[in-house]
């Protein structure tokens, strides 16, 4: 078999196999890890497409105040509610590549035929989106808070809602984005799919922060938000390998 | 008179199940078009199976059933005497699949496409000098940091069948390998073939080139097929 083959090749490529330091060097191994090493690679060579989301959502805050009023009392009720809306909607627009390219170059083919459970190499995936959306998105948006004149109680609950929440939005978002990977137009689809999911999140993101700016306790709001970020990390990504087979057993 | 001993035999055959892979009854249909049926065939080990049929005959969509990636069909698929998606792990340890998407990305060079590859089979971590080694054997040294986008067709695909000196797969199941290969090129991947049967290995491939090697078994999926009659119903 090919155990034969190695010996041939490396009796013929004897320079290049008689490198002992090149060849103690071992690469990550493992789904997960070399998955996650591959798209953080594709990231940094795509570095371009990372300013997307972040673009959307600094241009739609910055035009809050132009369009509804830069009166601060206005704008301080508003920011809550708007700040987490446009994440929300930035992570949306970025789901459709999460599987997209994959599934055109046969990569995810290759992923779901692997031996290891695909449950892993999903999850890294997903990492990747996150730190590439969720993670930029909850970074930026304390500025954006200043923008809407947030109050200064409000920052701290922002930022713990929205770290929890986009991770959440991630997961669930997947979910859409497996689905609906073998559809060419998959675009509007995806929205209807994943609104609904979305709505919870958002519900308990933006009042954690409204509560905080009203002198109310948020900790239950958090504590929700936790709650679901631990299920979705549980249960989306075998729903999302489950949904990948679908798509590419088409 | 011979034909009471066969029927014997065929029923004793599961049961000792020498084959390494077989196909039993297996039919296939697409948007409600039969694309074949009714095929039988075992796949022993050493054997170079090349998958024939014009274009539409369900070559692919055989392949893909075979490697799981597609469970639209009536029949039985049995890996070792078992039924295949009762045993995934073991038998995704001992395949090697090429489908026609090449299955690497553009924006990576290949050495970095390659050892995702190995990442995902666990047994098979591999070491960046058998990665340089296996590319050298596909005609790309030199290759090794170039982005695969800027490669052409043949040299991606190379990329790709840079797999098959790298995996310790057993069963190869390879989706037209030859396209956008040259003649040097496929006389190698004919020795190659020919060497992976003779150490036990199975090899399922499709392609409308002339393979280079004797021993090569034939399924024509034309035979499988349904007789027009049958389809003209349906039109």
């Amino acid at each position: 078999m090919n155990p034969d083959n190695r010996k041939v090749d490396s009796v013929q490529q004897t320079d290049t196999k008689n490198e002992p330091l090149e060849s103690s060097v071992k690469p990550a191994n493992g789904a997960f890890a070399s998955t996650l090493r591959r798209d953080l690679l594709i990231v940094a060579r795509h570095r371009g497409e990372l300013a997307n989301p972040l673009v959307f959502f600094l241009v739609v805050i910055t035009m809050v105040p132009l369009g509804v009023s830069p009166s601060p009392a206005v704008l301080s009720g508003l920011a809550p509610g708007m700040i987490w809306m446009v994440a929300l909607l930035a992570t949306l627009l970025s789901l459709d590549g999460l599987f997209r390219q994959d599934f055109d170059d046969g990569t995810l083919e290759q992923l779901l035929l692997s031996p290891q459970a695909a449950y892993f190499s999903v999850m890294a995936k997903l990492l990747v989106h996150w730190l590439s959306t969720g993670l930029p998105l909850t970074l930026m948006a304390p500025l954006l808070g200043v923008m809407l004149s947030l109050p200064d109680t409000g920052y701290l609950p922002l930022i713990v809602s929205l770290l929890l929440g986009s991770g959440t939005l991630s997961l669930v978002g997947g979910i859409g984005a497996a689905l609906t990977v073998s559809l060419r137009k998959g675009g509007l689809l995806l929205s209807l799919i994943i609104m609904p999911l979305y709505m919870p999140v958002l519900i308990f993101g933006a009042s954690s922060v409204k509560a905080a700016v009203e002198g109310f306790s948020y900790n239950s709001q958090i504590a929700v938000l936790g709650a679901m970020f631990a299920l979705a990390l549980i249960l989306a990504p075998m729903a999302i390998a489950g949904a990948l087979r679908m798509s590419v057993n088409n | 008179m011979v034909e009471s001993l066969p029927s014997v035999l065929s029923e004793a055959a599961p049961v000792l199940s020498s084959s390494f892979m077989e196909l039993k009854a297996l039919g296939c249909e697409r948007d409600t078009r039969v694309l074949f049926s009714d095929i039988n065939w075992s796949f022993n080990d050493g054997d170079i199976v090349q998958i024939i049929g014009p274009n539409g005959s369900g070559k692919t969509t055989l392949l893909r059933c075979l490697v799981s990636l597609s469970e639209q069909y009536k029949g039985d698929i049995l890996f070792k005497g078992s039924a295949v998606n009762q045993q995934l792990y073991g038998f995704r340890q001992q395949l090697l699949y090429l489908g026609h998407l090449p299955g690497i990305k553009s924006s990576l060079n290949p050495t970095e496409n390659l050892r995702w590859y190995g990442g995902l089979h666990s047994d098979t971590c591999f070491t960046d000098a058998e990665i340089v080694s296996a590319l050298s054997e596909v005609g790309l040294a030199g290759f090794e940091n170039i982005p695969c986008h800027s490669l052409s067709a043949g040299q991606q695909r190379r990329v790709s069948l840079a797999r098959l000196y790298l995996s310790s797969a057993k069963l190869w199941i390879l989706d037209e390998p030859l396209t956008a290969i040259d003649k040097e090129g496929i006389a190698k991947l004919g020795a190659l073939f020919q060497s992976h049967a003779q150490a036990g290995g199975v090899v399922i491939l499709t392609t409308h080139q002339d393979l280079p090697i004797d021993n090569v078994l034939q399924l024509d999926l034309a035979k499988y097929q349904p007789p027009v009659e049958a389809m003209s119903w349906l039109l």
